[in-house]
């Protein structure tokens, strides 16, 4: 098991508020749009330093949907920010038509995913944003794990024509990833290289995921860990390629066991490699009022539901060997 | 040399054949709003708009149109034809398998013209700002022009746009309602009131104008005026007063032609009130 330390804790939402302002001094084309959560999601340097370039829309998700949208005619790539469900679920149709089937080079930035707001309650949580957003056809779908993942991600979506959507939370977490790193689209990252399970993971449930491999470790379980930051595409060479190892699989993310990774992963296993597989996800539910510990408690996001994962699912691959 | 009213009108003609004769071509699509919108169309593209048939996405330099109420395709691609975006034979294709005419517009196609899909309701005064906001911030100093039908008004994105716009001087977009007081479910005030549209845009800032939508002369000379009022720290909207299915007698003023196709006889009908003048595709 690969060991995996940091000596910083930050949120993945400044990761994007430092990407943001190092891709507008890269490309002067880069524009940011907000609805009235500037704060939230980190924008003020890059407000600061490029007021001309920063458009305020206020509390109308909808229109900065549309004129984010109508800004990409004439050249500007467009970031636009607020809650992952207000940057979502509130706006389907506004991204479907005017962004997704128009295909227009529109950045949708959404912070505090999945339970991470916490206290809020379930209004302003979402689980199923990655669902909603990967089944639009032509939409990058990408999750980030630490601060500075999400400070690479946002420079390189700056970089990619098309629709992307952009997921981060709010919680600090450890950051264990390379802050020179360079972010590739579409390509998993390899956490530890094991033997005995795949852990698929993403977000923050990375970290977890590793937590939970240490643990494992110990038990003598030797678990590969793959972070997949990116949904859609998804890196079906590198998840066949783990699972022709490992034989077994959990999927580990911040969002409704329907319609996400864990959903991917599955549909890609069940057309070429049908394979064992346990979700460490949400059961079917929305979230509630609570420190975001307490909810990832709560729902089973954390690292011991990953061990349990790990172990019902290694007892379900014997079973397969044995009932052959 | 800009073409004259009568020219406009002889081409205004035409382009009502050719929207009768594609909603009949294919059984579906929307003539009513469409013929109601034909003058508004015809002056825009052959006389208001400095604009590049040999399309380009991002319209540097030249005039941008939207289209927001999506539904009356027919007589935005029969005017990108006669404008030479594309062939006037391709109109035949409209709403059939495999068409880049699709039953409501759409860059999916890459049709050229269209730089965004429409349909669903609402969106397109959004987009248009947000053209707008990139020419400003490019230098640019041609218009960006929008089209909207009056039911769309009850759509609540319209309000947020409606609202940005003035606060933010996007005093480069010339959008237009056409108030032809129709909607599918009956006359729009008993689906759903508008109220005073000329005090409502005005109350949110907007700089209003108001033209007969169906009389080209008044549609030339009121977008020309539009167009000498930009620039002036406020976003200019036009309502335009049009009568649904305008040029086809049995069809004109009524919602019941909002979205039904001729049959084969009231398509006879229709084409002999429209006079030829430059030849069907």
């Amino acid at each position: 098991m690969k060991k995996y330390t940091y000596t910083d804790k930050k949120d993945t939402r400044s990761g994007f508020g430092a990407g943001l302002l190092e891709a507008g001094r890269k490309n002067d084309q880069v524009v940011a749009l907000c609805a009235d959560l500037i704060g939230s999601l980190k924008m003020n340097d890059f407000i600061k330093e490029f007021p001309e370039r920063f458009v305020q829309v206020g509390i109308a998700e909808a229109n900065m949907m549309g004129i984010a949208a109508g800004m990409t005619i004439g050249g500007k790539i467009p970031f636009t920010g607020t809650f992952a469900n207000f940057s979502t679920g509130r706006v389907y149709d506004q991204i479907r038509q005017s962004i997704a089937y128009s295909n227009k080079n529109v950045k949708i930035c959404a912070s505090h995913a999945g339970l991470t707001l916490g206290e809020d309650g379930a209004t302003h949580q979402i689980l199923e944003d990655i669902g909603l957003m990967k089944m639009l056809p032509g939409m990058t779908v990408i999750n980030t794990c630490d601060y500075n993942q999400t400070k690479a991600a946002t420079l390189a979506i700056a970089e990619h024509d098309g629709p992307v959507y952009l997921r981060f939370g709010r919680p600090v977490v450890p950051i264990f990833t390379d802050p020179d790193q360079k972010f590739e689209i579409g390509k998993a990252w390899m956490v530890n290289e094991g033997a005995d399970v795949s852990i698929f993971a993403t977000g923050h449930l990375v970290w977890q995921a590793i937590l939970a491999g240490e643990i494992l470790a110990e038990e003598g379980i030797d678990a590969e860990i793959i972070n997949i930051h990116t949904i859609k595409p998804l890196d079906a060479e590198a998840v066949l390629k783990s699972v022709a190892k490992t034989g077994c699989v959990v999927t580990a993310e911040e969002h409704n066991r329907l319609g996400g990774l864990g959903d991917s992963i599955a549909q890609v296993l069940a057309t070429h490699n049908p394979t064992p597989q346990e979700y460490v996800a949400v059961n079917d539910s929305f979230g509630e009022s609570g420190t975001p510990e307490q909810l990832m408690t709560k729902y089973g996001l954390d690292a011991e539901h990953i061990v349990l994962a790990a172990k019902k699912v290694m007892k379900r691959k014997q079973n397969a060997v044995i009932s052959i | 040399m800009k073409p004259t009213i009568q020219e406009l009108e002889k081409t205004a003609s035409q382009i009502r054949r050719d929207i009768v004769r594609m909603v009949h071509a294919c059984q579906s699509g929307h003539p009513g709003g469409s013929l109601g919108c034909t003058d508004y169309f015809t002056a825009l593209y052959f006389s208001v708009m400095n604009h590049d048939p040999k399309f380009n996405m991002d319209a540097v330099g030249e005039d941008i149109f939207f289209l927001s109420n999506g539904h009356i395709s027919p007589v935005f691609y029969s005017t990108l034809a006669h404008a030479g975006y594309f062939d006037k034979a391709e109109l035949a294709t409209f709403r059939k398998l495999n068409t880049r005419l699709q039953g409501h517009p759409t860059t999916h196609e890459h049709l050229p013209g269209v730089r965004i899909a429409s349909g669903s309701l609402g969106q397109g005064l959004s987009v248009a700002i947000g053209a707008a906001l990139t020419k400003k911030l490019n230098g640019d100093k041609s218009l960006v022009f929008t089209l909207h039908g009056d039911g769309e008004l009850q759509e609540g994105q319209i309000w947020e746009a409606a609202m940005f716009a003035p606060h933010n001087k996007v005093d480069n977009l010339i959008s237009t309602i056409d108030v032809n007081g129709q909607q599918i479910d009956g006359p729009t005030n008993l689906v759903l009131s508008l109220g005073d549209l000329h005090a409502k845009w005005e109350a949110f800032g907007w700089d209003v104008l108001e033209m007969k939508g169906n009389d080209m002369a008044d549609v030339v000379k009121t977008l020309e005026l539009a167009k000498s009022r930009t620039g002036q720290g406020k976003p200019i909207m036009i309502l335009m007063h049009t009568e649904m299915g305008y040029g086809v007698d049995f069809m004109v003023g009524s919602h019941k032609w909002h979205g039904v196709a001729p049959n084969d006889e009231q398509l006879q009908l229709a084409l002999g009130q429209l006079e030829e003048t430059l030849g069907d595709y």
